[in-house]
Order: C-alpha cells, then structure tokens, then sequence
C-alpha cells in the first residue's frame, strides 16, 4: 500500500491512508527523504490518521522521517494520532521524543508556517551569538 | 470454548492481518476501541518479534472467561533459535536485532498476563492475555 505524497507550496504532505506493513513503512521513509530533496521543500507533513496501530516499528521510523528531513533541511510534523493510539504509544512506553506533533492537517500546515517564519529569523546574523 | 483462530506469521502483511483479527476478536469480547488497540498493539510487536528472529510462527487468537471477566488470548509460537536471556529480552530497550528493544517488554506492558516459554534451539511460546469485567 503506497502512500501518497502531495506537494503543497513549499511542503510534502504525506497521507497514510490504511494501515501499513513494516514495508510500507520504510518505504514511506526512503520516498520522502528522496522527495524532500527533489523539491526542495522545507517541511513534511505525515498524516496517520487512519494509522490502526502505532507500535515500536512504526514510531522509529516516523522518528527517522523527522530526523532525516532535518539533516536535509525540512521540518517534521505528524498530525492526526488518534486518541486510541495515543492512548496505546503511552501505555507502551514509547514516545516521539524531538518530533513534532500536531492535532491535525490544518494545524500542521500552520506549525510549519510558523516554524518557516522562525527560520528568517535565525537565519539573520547576530552579533554576539551565544545560543546553547 | 470458542473456536480458536490460526494465523500464520511468515510476512509483513501477516503482522497486520494478525493485528487486525486480535482487533476484530478484542470488539467481540466487548473491549473499548482503546483497549481494542492496545490488544491490536501488543499483537503487532510479538508477530514482528516471530519475524524478526524465528522467519515464521503462528498467532492463535481465542476468547476466554474466567469468572465474571472476558478476555483475549494470544498464543504466538515459532519453531525458531529461542531466546537465551529471557530476563534480558523482557528488559526495555533491550535488542538483539538493533530494533528499539520495545517489543517482548512492550506487549508485557499493554497486557494483564504475559508469559513466555522459550527453548534454545526449539522456538518461543508466548501467551499473553487481557481481561474485562463484564458488566
């Protein structure tokens, strides 16, 4: 099962739309890096809404997404955790830990928004850079 | 007692199909879909753990009752190495196979019994259950 990637602007928005093998998984992982390049984009959506389960495979390589498209320069956000499997990931101790999160689409949209805003920002030379 | 469901556990795709029956099994037994999903989750690592280490096992997936409560049962075998330091397979973060050491630990954790019986060089068994107060 393939996962869709859309191109919105200057960001991939990829839309789980059933539940995934491992497979599909890593799949999801080598396609949106590769595109993340191509496209130049500058962040990364992955909607998992219709996800069934979120277990230990699934929730390293949702983290693997994040911190890859980081080293390729694009920002991570995952929307849509259902509360039955937030509810799961918290009782099964696992965590995703340095990614961001969000409710939904929309949400995602505006965090990345904002994300790129705080970007020009830092971007901008300082004169007496001393961030830990 | 109700009939008992056999999955055989050889891909990927069966580790959806096994979590997706124990889903289906768990809403039979009258679980919350938040249980229903923590079931569907603690299938999930333990048919992943019969590939990652024994190739291919089966999952058996049955009700139960015991008393005034209803559960789900699953049974995941393999014929596969074993597991030689059981202890340590059941420490969190522990893996032999460079995976996040969430699996064996994890599925213990999502449900109320949680045995494993394994033989070096004969395979793993391992029994897991979860019950509710039927009202």
């Amino acid at each position: 099962m393939e996962v869709p990637i859309l191109r919105q602007g200057q960001y991939l928005i990829a839309s789980i739309q059933s539940a995934l093998t491992d497979a599909d998984l890593s799949h999801l992982r080598e396609a949106l890096i590769a595109q993340v390049g191509r496209s130049r984009c500058r962040g990364v959506i992955v909607d998992v809404t219709a996800l069934d389960v979120m277990d230990s495979f699934a929730v390293r390589t949702l983290r693997d997404i994040a911190h890859m498209a980081r080293l390729r320069g694009a920002e991570t956000v995952i929307v849509g955790i259902q509360p039955d499997v937030a509810f799961a990931m918290v009782q099964l101790g696992l965590t995703l830990k340095g990614v961001a999160t969000v409710l939904d689409l929309e949400e995602g949209l505006a965090f990345l928004n904002r994300r790129g805003e705080e970007r020009l920002l830092e971007t901008k030379p300082k004169r007496s850079s001393d961030r830990g | 007692m109700a009939e008992e469901l056999r999955l055989p556990i050889a891909a990927d795709v069966d580790v959806v199909e096994a979590r997706q029956q124990g889903r289906a099994l768990a809403a039979v037994a009258g679980f919350s879909s938040g249980e229903q999903t923590v079931i569907a989750a603690a299938i999930s690592e333990i048919a992943r753990n019969i590939l990652m280490y024994a190739k291919k096992g089966e999952i058996f997936l049955s009700l139960a009752t015991n008393g005034d409560r209803q559960g789900v049962v699953v049974v995941a075998r393999d014929q596969g190495p074993g597991i030689p330091d059981i202890e340590r397979a059941m420490q969190y973060g522990y893996s032999t196979s460079h995976g996040v050491g969430a699996g064996l630990p994890g599925a213990k954790r999502l449900m109320d019994e949680f045995e494993v019986d394994s033989v070096v060089g004969q395979g793993t068994t391992i029994t897991m259950k979860k019950w509710r107060r039927m009202v």
